[in-house]
């Protein structure tokens, strides 16, 4: 069993076609306001847990450091995220870039979704949308995506 | 999959007027599906940021993946240091010794793992444990029930505690997390795993249920999530 072995599982799986890629110009990092999304299934333990087909998303509050991953998919190492939330969700790095003037601002709050999507569509045209507006509502400039 | 999910994300994102950097573990999806700023780290499913409690490591991705904010147009990267998992790590740790004969072994195991549970919580929280279908209280009983699958009783009828998926992670969650308290280090990527899957009666147990469910013709998606899919 090695991690070639997982990946091989899902390593030509179909993937969506885009007729173009939508290009956002930012604002200079030192400026901006940085926000977290991970597919990791992450949650707070006093939300609601992810079930196998959720398309949802869960606000994660950036003050807290109680994460826990719901994701329904046997296929990757949880441990390191066991050890180290960082790994999956930096937000101890962010702070630090943020302290030292890399980046504006951490946002406040981040978000989660499930990553075990066999149909892309419900993310795609709905909750993605969704957690889009949530954040740019937050005065979030830059997004980086974290899987698991 | 999450590869491939976030990328369709940060396209969704990107078009909303926010700026994305995705992230992916599986080159073939990042690239096939091409979001708008994509940096291929080739590191192990499940640390997107490479090495955990290596914060000089994690700056060094974030620092790669901000640095495509520069780029004028959509642009794809890779990130110049792999970290490859071949299989041979094993994680080397003492299980405790037998102390109720009279017990299974894998549930004599999992009640004298509860401490090196109890101090990984403590240091690092609950973030992969039990907690989905049953607490770590009920962990030896989710055992006894795949026990019984595993010696023949139907699934349905076994008194399994949840969804067999749910409960066989929430088992796998405890070891590891388990682990966590009997080494002081982070274990390398899937050494925990494999751990928990070659090494433990537990996980003895939880793959000979699932073979056993397979051989019973019970429903692809019931056996085949109780354990990675390579497995």
């Amino acid at each position: 069993m090695a991690d070639s072995d997982v990946k091989a599982l899902t390593d030509n799986i179909e993937t969506p076609t885009f007729e173009s890629t939508a290009f956002t110009k930012p604002p200079p990092l030192g400026e901006a306001t940085v926000a977290l999304v991970t597919t990791a299934s992450l949650h707070h333990g006093d939300q609601e847990d992810f079930t196998p087909t959720d398309i949802g998303y869960r606000v994660l509050d950036g003050s807290r450091r109680d994460y826990q991953t719901g994701h329904w998919s046997p296929n990757f190492d949880a441990v390191g995220f066991a050890y180290d939330m960082n790994t999956v969700l930096p937000l101890d790095r962010l702070d630090e870039l943020a302290a030292s003037g890399v980046i504006g601002k951490v946002s406040e709050h981040h978000l989660s979704y499930s990553g075990n999507q066999f149909d892309l569509t419900g993310v795609r045209m709905d909750s993605g949308p969704a957690g889009a507006k949530w954040l740019k509502d937050q005065g979030v400039d830059i997004v980086l995506f974290t899987p698991i | 999959m999450c590869t491939r999910t976030v990328s369709t994300l940060a396209h969704v994102f990107e078009a909303a007027g926010l700026a994305t950097i995705a992230l992916g573990s599986q080159r073939n999806q990042i690239v096939n599906t091409a979001p708008p700023r994509g940096l291929w780290c080739d590191f192990p499913l499940g640390r997107p940021l490479g090495k955990p409690g290596d914060p000089e490591f994690q700056h060094r991705v974030l620092t790669a993946a901000f640095a495509l904010l520069d780029a004028t147009e959509p642009v794809f990267a890779e990130f110049e240091e792999a970290i490859i998992d071949d299989g041979s790590d094993v994680v080397s740790c003492a299980l405790p010794p037998r102390s109720d004969p009279d017990a299974h072994p894998a549930i004599d195991e999992a009640n004298g793992l509860r401490p090196a549970y109890d101090r990984a919580v403590a240091e690092h929280g609950n973030r992969i444990g039990a907690g989905r279908a049953i607490d770590a209280d009920h962990i030896a009983d989710a055992i006894d029930a795949f026990i019984r699958v595993m010696d023949g009783v139907a699934w349905k009828d076994a008194e399994i505690p949840g969804v067999p998926a749910r409960v066989s992670q929430d088992i796998r969650g405890y070891y590891e997390t388990a682990l966590l308290g009997l080494v002081d280090h982070a274990p390398s990527a899937w050494s925990g795993t494999r751990w928990f899957l070659d090494e433990t009666e537990a996980g003895k147990v939880i793959l000979g249920a699932r073979a056993q469910m397979k051989a019973d013709d019970v429903k692809f998606p019931v056996w085949f999530y109780m354990a990675p899919g390579d497995r």
